[in-house]
């Protein structure tokens, strides 16, 4: 077998249909920690995820995880379209906060005019626009984490002064669609900027992906197709002066191992032939379902390809395919030596190697000095 | 039999971000309160947070209250540098919170003008649903200009709108939160008014307080009116007996305009407390406190904020300026003012010449904040008094360190409010609704 260059990166979605009480997401995230996951993410939307559902805010659920897990990343979906971009900006530094810098968030716009009526104050606009604007938030946000800097703190009882003002900064920042002056309220996170993601299924969003991600999602039902979307959302960030490996690339798959240690394909709901495990599936991510164990098989395959950095799995029934998927197909991966056994590190960032980012505004007052 | 005396309900109130946070390590330091001081912590790490709400929860307050800022404080241009500043985002910390406690009441103060109804309706219902009905949203209004630049929405609006804002934002607020019926099934929502016109449905279910509990913060007459009308909680400045028994007499008179009796609004005034082994401990503490809370920076920069000029050229130690206030003066931003700076300032330049005061002994004199000053059982007895006499009908403890600054309270003074029947000796229910004695809406009385 062919070594693989990169480290494999495996994260997993924790939602669950009409799940209101925090136990139910504790559990699962525990049980993601349990398989060393790099992170779990969690969904939301403005509006209700549906005519009849409900959700809870995503970001709240992560935060109310934080303290009950001690390793794994947390990534909930924010949407950017109908939120103020500085309540965002504190929001998720807050959670980078109280999880010690192991906060994440996935980039997300509300198109429809359903969203639009909840807040009553703009018209739904299109795709492409919005995507516009969330890169924007992206850029602010960013620039308003780094409006303090990590040294800004002095508390110097001799001069009476808790901060050294000269290293907060106004972020002054124009676009298109808003304003905002800063500095932020919260102190620069510590992870300095908590990790940016994108479903980044759709090439409307690939110019955000280009320039802000930090990890994508990509949707491929096979290890072709994912090495040529991944390179050229690598090609599009080197394009905006970014390193090729800042950006992780992970394959979206939904799971399902309700057929236990069956073959892949087995099952007469998939359609699919046997040696095609993974089933396109409009809308959503491909489905896989089979055997945990061909499940590894399938990821090794990818990864010994070099066609992803890993995975972004999506249990169908999650508490039983998560189970299935740390104590199957996670077990067998790190068995074969290719998925890590403990954190070496305590971030996010650490999780995917990225490094810590330098402040701008420290770079910046460094070079007129 | 006699029957049981007024029952004291208690908030803690994370250090705020101004001069009553004491962050300077003292500068005199008698023996034995100094080894028991408790650390400085960090303002932000939230060990901070987690050790002051286990804290309030090992006391069985009521509930742990987080204040907002949406822009840092500024004075004469700059950003001003002399306090604790720096603060995570409240309802997101309250969330981890509820994860290391299990009864303790968890608000946030968030602000009206600069959120939509939909966003915040869903925000302290998740808040309430993880928490298992102890959510508390503290509702404030805004209007500079100087906050709204860093909003979209921007702009800001006139004092009378504040309130008008608040109220409809808060109606609306109710109306998503009683969409779904009981049984689980959203019902679409239509709301029109003035501020809001907003419809669709609702993505949260009933949480379980229904409504969370709603605190209103201000003073004013439109304020008061505004906490009467749909409050549950009204957190005042009044923290001196008399002053407080007029205020309280005065709000639960409005009550019955809308037809509420007068325990549905709880009157609870933000106090400071210093303990002593001894009375002259107590005030020779409460007096070291005063000195760190004013720092010679400190006392200048408290002048200017009144006399709107630039003082920077005098002594903090010498007599107070002979020049008058410029009442029109920009120079602090993001700062809430009070009172007429005229007025202030002839009332201080007497209370100087009358006790031969400095520049900073006169604003460490002027601007007390300390509400109770003595002994545990001074303290306590002084508490229990302050409720049987109509005063309030509880406190939120404000402390002035971060984060071991109610841990003296939580193991001296509980006790002894216990012990006089005044303060509960366990939580009686789950939710913060349970601990206030406060129905959940929509059920009879």
């Amino acid at each position: 077998m062919a070594v693989p260059t990169g480290t494999l990166h495996l994260a997993a979605a924790i939602d669950g249909d009409g799940q209101y009480q925090a136990p139910y997401y504790v559990e699962l995230a525990r049980l993601a920690e349990d398989g060393v996951l790099d992170f779990i993410t969690l969904d939301d939307s403005f509006g209700p995820p549906g005519p009849g559902r409900g959700r809870l805010d995503a970001l709240a659920v992560l935060a109310r995880v934080a303290p009950a897990t001690g390793r794994i990343g947390l990534v909930p979906t924010v949407t950017t379209t109908h939120t103020e971009p500085f309540h965002l900006s504190s929001s998720v530094a807050t959670l980078d906060w109280v999880s010690r810098g192991r906060a994440g968030w996935r980039i997300e716009v509300s198109t429809t005019e359903a969203e639009a009526r909840l807040v009553g104050r703009r018209p739904a606009a299109p795709t492409g626009e919005l995507w516009a604007e969330a890169g924007e938030v992206a850029d602010v946000v960013a620039r308003l984490w780094d409006s303090w800097e990590d040294d800004a703190e002095i508390r110097d009882t001799a001069t009476g002064r808790f901060i050294d003002r000269d290293k907060l900064h106004y972020v002054d920042f124009e676009g298109a669609h808003f304003t905002v002056r800063g500095p932020a309220i919260v102190p620069r996170p510590p992870q300095g900027h908590p990790v940016v993601a994108v479903a980044a299924t759709d090439p409307v969003t690939w110019p955000t992906v280009a320039r802000h991600a930090d990890v994508a999602y990509i949707r491929a039902t096979s290890p072709g197709e994912a090495g040529r979307i991944r390179d050229e959302l690598r090609r599009r960030a080197l394009a905006y002066g970014r390193e090729p490996g800042a950006l992780t690339v992970l394959a979206a798959v939904s799971v399902d191992l309700a057929d236990g240690e069956g073959a892949p394909g087995n099952s007469p709901a998939t359609g699919g032939a046997p040696q095609d495990p993974l089933t396109d599936t409009p809308g959503g991510p491909p489905l896989y379902r089979g055997g945990p164990v061909e499940l590894a098989e399938l990821i090794t395959g990818w990864h010994t390809a070099d066609a992803v950095d890993g995975f972004h799995i999506t249990p169908v029934a999650p508490r039983h395919d998560l189970e299935r998927f740390v104590n199957g197909t996670v077990a067998l991966l790190q068995h074969r030596g290719l998925f890590r056994t403990f954190y070496p590190g305590a971030t996010l960032r650490d999780h995917l190697g990225l490094s810590r980012p330098a402040n701008r505004y420290a770079l910046e007052r460094e070079a007129v000095r | 039999m006699t029957s049981r005396p007024r029952q004291i309900h208690l908030a803690a109130h994370f250090p705020g971000v101004n001069n009553t946070t004491v962050w300077t390590v003292p500068t005199t330091t008698p023996g034995r309160g100094a080894s028991r001081a408790p650390a400085l912590g960090s303002q932000i790490d939230f060990s901070s947070f987690e050790h002051l709400a286990r804290t309030a929860e090992r006391g069985l307050f009521d509930f742990f209250f987080l204040a907002e800022g949406l822009r840092l404080r500024e004075h004469n241009g700059r950003i001003h540098d002399l306090d604790v500043v720096g603060r995570p985002e409240s309802i997101t910390v309250l969330n981890a919170l509820a994860a290391v406690t299990e009864r303790l009441g968890l608000a946030a103060t968030v602000n009206a003008t600069f959120n939509e109804p939909y966003e915040l309706a869903r925000r302290f219902a998740s808040l309430d649903h993880l928490s298992g009905g102890r959510a508390a949203w503290n509702v404030v209004t805004s209007s500079d200009a100087f906050t709204g630049e860093n909003f979209r929405r921007g702009g800001f609006l006139d004092r009378a709108d504040r309130y008008t804002r608040a109220a409809e934002f808060l109606a609306t607020a109710r109306e998503l939160w009683d969409s779904w019926t009981p049984d689980g099934t959203p019902r679409p929502f239509a709301h029109s008014g003035d501020h809001f016109t907003i419809g669709g449905e609702f993505g949260v279910p009933r949480s379980p307080q229904g409504h969370p509990v709603v605190i209103q913060a201000g003073d004013s007459d439109e304020g008061r009116e505004f906490a009467a009308s749909t409050a549950d909680i009204i957190f005042t400045r009044h923290g001196a007996l008399e002053a407080g028994r007029a205020f309280y007499a005065d709000v639960k008179r409005r009550l019955a305009r809308y037809g509420r009796a007068p325990e549905e609004l709880k009157i609870m005034p933000g106090v400071t407390l210093v303990l002593g082994d001894t009375p002259a401990e107590a005030r020779e503490r409460a007096a070291e406190i005063r000195r760190q809370q004013v720092s010679p920076q400190t006392a200048i920069l408290t002048l200017e904020q009144i006399w709107g000029v630039d003082l920077s050229g005098y002594d903090p130690d010498g007599p107070l300026p002979d020049i008058d206030p410029d009442p029109g003066s920009q120079l602090a931003q993001g700062r809430v003012r009070h009172g007429d700076p005229l007025a202030v300032a002839a009332k201080w330049r007497a209370l100087s010449e009358e006790k031969g005061l400095s520049i900073r002994q006169t604003v460490i004199e002027a601007t007390g904040r300390q509400s109770f000053v003595g002994t545990p059982e001074a303290v306590a007895a002084e508490m229990a008094e302050f409720v049987a006499a109509d005063a309030a009908d509880g406190f939120i403890l404000v402390p002035h360190l971060t984060p071991g600054g109610l841990d003296d309270f939580v193991d001296r003074v509980v006790p002894l409010l216990q012990e006089r029947g005044v303060f509960r000796t366990a939580y009686t229910g789950p939710t913060l609704r349970d601990h206030l004695g406060l129905r959940r809406p929509g059920e009879g009385s």
